[in-house]
C-alpha cells in the first residue's frame, strides 16, 4: 500500500490533482448548499429578530424572546460539537451522517444562527425614519417587511453574506475531518496524516483563492448596490 | 370653511422609568380644511408627537381626534393604514427610500393604494413635473441635493392625492435659499391642489412665510393660537414673545436703548405701524407746536398682505408740547414709552 503512494512532501499532479479537484467540488457543493439553506433560514430568523424586537414593526416579546434564546443557545456551540449533537437529526433527514450531503445539515444549522445575527445587525442600522415614512404612506407592516426592509439594507447584507461564506468554508473544512469529504478531508488524509506538507500548502492556496474570489464578488456586488 | 382636524382634549402619555411623560397635554385645536396651519414650539414642546397623532403613527392616550370625519383614537391599525393614504407626510431628514429611484419613491404610496402600473406611471410623471424634477426620475436619492430630496419627499407625500399634508420640520435641514424654494412649493400645494397643510417648525420665519394660522406649543399645551398676523403683532404668551423677538427686532431694548438715550434729546416712544396709521400727518403738525422729531429705530414690513412694524421716535420740545404730540399719535396708533 505504501509503495504506490507518492513520497512525502511532494504534490503529484497525476495522483493528487484529480483528488484535489474532487475535494474542491465537494467543498463548493457543501458551501453553496449551506449558503443557500442557511442563508434563507438565517434571513428569515434575522427578520424575525429585527421585526419583533422592542419598538420593531411587529414588536412581540414572546416571539422575540424565543428567537433570541434559540440563537443564543445554538450560536456559541463550537461547530465540531454541534455536528455531533445533531447527528441523529442528520441521520433522520439524510439517512446517514457521512459524506458531503449529510454535512450540509449541521452546516446549515450553524449557518442559520450565524446569519440571523448578521442580518439583525444590518437591519437595525436602517434609519427608523425611512420605516416611519413607509408607514405614513399607509403601507402595512407586512408590506414594509417584505418589500422595503431587505432592499434598504442590501449593500451591507451582501457584505455580511460574504463574511458568512468564508465562515462556512472554515466550518466545512472541519466537517471534512469527520467523514464529510472536501478540502479539509483532503488536506488531512493526504497531507497532514502522511506528513506531506506540499499537499497541505497547495490546499491552503486553493482555499485562499476561493475566499479571495468570493470576497471580490461580494465587494463588487455591494458596491454596485450602494453606489446608487 | 369646515374643520378637517379637530383635537378635543387630546393627550399623549409616554411611559418612562422616571414616571409617565405627558408629551401632549389636553390639547383643543381646530384646523380648517384648505388652510396652512403652523404649529411652533421649541424642541421638546411636543409638536412632533402632536403631528404624529394625526396620522396615527403615535396613538392618542385620551381625548378625541377627529380627522376628516373619523376619530383616529378609535381606529384599528388596519383602518389607520387606510386613513394614512389620505394624509401625506414629509420629514426633516426627508426619509427617502435609498434603495429606490426618485420614481420608485413616488410609486411606493401608489402601489400601497393599489394603483395599476399605467396609472402609476402617469401619476409619477405628473407629480415630478409639479415639483420640477421630471428629469431626475431615474436618479437615486444619494445623487440629489437636500432641496431636491425634499421635493421628492413632497411628490411622494402627494402621490395618492391626500387631503392633508403633514410637514414635520420640513425645511430645518435646508439652507435659507432652499428653504424659501420648498416653502414656495408648499404654498403651491396648498393653493393649487387645495391640500390642507399642517406645518411643524421651531422657526417663526417658516410660519410667517406660509401659515394662515398658528398655534404656539409649550410643554405639550397650546400657549396661544390665532391668525399669524395677530400672533406676530400682538403676542400674549411669554413663549410667543420670545419667538417673535427672534424675527422682529422692532423695539430698542437694553444696550440699544441706552445708546439712543445718550445720542438723542427728548422723549423716546415707539409707534406701532399698521395699514391706516396716519403717523405722517401727526408728525407734520408737530413743528407748529415747537416739537422736533427724529426717527431713531424700527422698520415696516408686510405680513399676510398687511403692513406691520414699528417706528421709534425721539420727540424733543417742551414737555407740554411733546405730550400733546404723543396724545395725537395715540389717536392714530398704539404708542409705547421706551423702557
Amino acid at each position: 500500500m505504501r509503495a504506490v503512494l507518492p513520497t512525502a512532501n511532494e504534490f503529484d499532479w497525476s495522483f493528487h490533482g484529480p483528488k484535489l479537484v474532487e475535494a474542491l467540488g465537494e467543498t463548493l457543493y457543501m458551501v453553496s448548499a449551506t449558503l443557500l439553506i442557511g442563508g434563507v433560514l438565517g434571513l428569515a430568523l434575522g427578520l424575525a429578530l429585527y421585526t419583533t424586537r422592542r419598538g420593531g414593526l411587529l414588536a412581540n416579546r414572546a416571539v422575540f424572546g424565543v428567537a433570541n434564546l434559540l440563537v443564543n443557545v445554538f450560536r456559541p456551540i463550537p461547530f465540531l460539537i454541534l455536528l455531533m449533537v445533531i447527528a441523529p437529526v442528520t441521520v433522520g433527514l439524510i439517512g446517514t451522517r457521512l459524506g458531503s450531503t449529510a454535512m450540509i445539515v449541521p452546516l446549515s444549522f450553524a449557518a442559520t444562527f450565524g446569519v440571523s445575527r448578521i442580518v439583525e445587525q444590518n437591519l437595525v442600522a436602517i434609519d427608523p425614519g425611512v420605516i416611519e415614512a413607509a408607514r405614513a404612506t399607509g403601507a402595512s407592516r407586512w408590506r414594509i417587511v417584505t418589500t422595503l426592509v431587505v432592499p434598504e439594507a442590501l449593500g451591507p447584507l451582501i457584505l455580511g453574506f460574504t463574511f458568512v461564506f468564508v465562515a462556512i468554508v472554515d466550518m466545512s473544512a472541519l466537517a471534512g475531518t469527520l467523514d464529510g469529504g472536501g478540502l479539509g478531508a483532503f488536506a488531512l488524509d493526504y497531507g497532514y496524516k502522511r506528513w506531506n506538507f506540499a499537499v497541505v500548502w497547495i490546499t491552503v492556496l486553493v482555499i485562499i483563492l476561493l475566499v479571495q474570489v468570493a470576497q471580490a464578488i461580494g465587494n463588487r456586488l455591494s458596491r454596485r448596490v450602494l453606489r446608487r | 370653511m369646515s374643520p378637517i382636524i379637530e383635537f378635543r382634549d387630546v393627550s399623549k402619555v409616554f411611559p418612562s422609568p422616571s414616571g409617565p411623560i405627558r408629551a401632549v397635554d389636553g390639547i383643543d385645536l381646530t384646523i380648517e380644511a384648505g388652510e396652512v396651519f403652523g404649529v411652533i414650539g421649541y424642541s421638546g414642546a411636543g409638536k412632533s408627537t402632536l403631528v404624529r397623532l394625526i396620522n396615527g403613527l403615535e396613538r392618542v392616550t385620551s381625548g378625541q381626534l377627529v380627522v376628516d370625519g373619523s376619530d383616529v383614537a378609535t381606529l384599528t391599525e388596519r383602518q389607520l393604514e387606510l386613513k394614512r393614504r389620505d394624509i401625506g407626510m414629509i420629514f426633516q431628514q426627508f426619509n427617502l427610500f435609498s434603495s429606490r429611484t426618485v420614481a420608485g419613491n413616488v410609486a411606493f404610496p401608489l402601489k400601497v393604494a393599489g394603483w395599476p402600473k399605467a396609472d402609476r406611471d402617469r401619476r409619477i410623471a405628473e407629480l415630478l413635473d409639479f415639483v420640477g424634477l421630471l428629469d431626475r426620475a431615474h436618479s437615486y436619492p444619494d445623487q440629489l441635493s437636500g432641496g431636491q430630496k425634499q421635493r421628492v419627499g413632497i411628490a411622494r407625500a402627494l402621490a395618492a392625492s391626500p387631503k392633508i399634508l403633514l410637514a414635520d420640520e420640513s425645511t430645518s435641514a435646508l439652507d435659507p435659499q432652499t428653504t424659501q424654494d420648498v416653502l414656495r412649493l408648499l404654498r403651491k400645494v396648498n393653493t393649487e391642489l387645495g391640500v390642507t397643510i399642517v406645518v411643524i417648525t421651531h422657526e417663526l420665519e417658516v410660519v410667517r412665510a406660509i401659515a394662515d394660522r398658528v398655534a404656539v406649543l409649550e410643554n405639550g399645551r397650546v400657549a396661544e393660537h390665532g391668525s399669524v398676523f395677530d400672533i406676530f403683532t400682538n403676542p400674549q404668551a411669554e413663549v410667543t414673545r420670545r419667538f417673535v423677538s427672534t424675527v422682529v427686532h422692532d423695539r430698542p431694548r437694553g444696550a440699544n436703548l441706552e445708546r439712543l438715550r445718550q445720542t438723542h434729546e427728548g422723549r423716546i416712544v415707539t409707534a406701532t405701524i399698521a395699514d391706516g396709521s396716519r403717523l405722517g400727518a401727526v408728525l407734520a403738525s408737530a413743528g407748529a407746536l415747537g416739537v422736533t422729531f427724529e426717527i431713531v429705530y424700527g422698520g415696516i414690513g408686510t405680513l399676510q398682505d398687511q403692513s406691520f412694524g414699528s417706528l421709534t421716535l425721539a420727540l424733543d420740545g417742551s414737555d407740554d408740547a411733546v405730550e400733546t404730540v404723543v396724545g395725537r399719535l395715540r389717536e392714530v396708533t398704539t404708542i409705547e414709552e421706551a423702557s
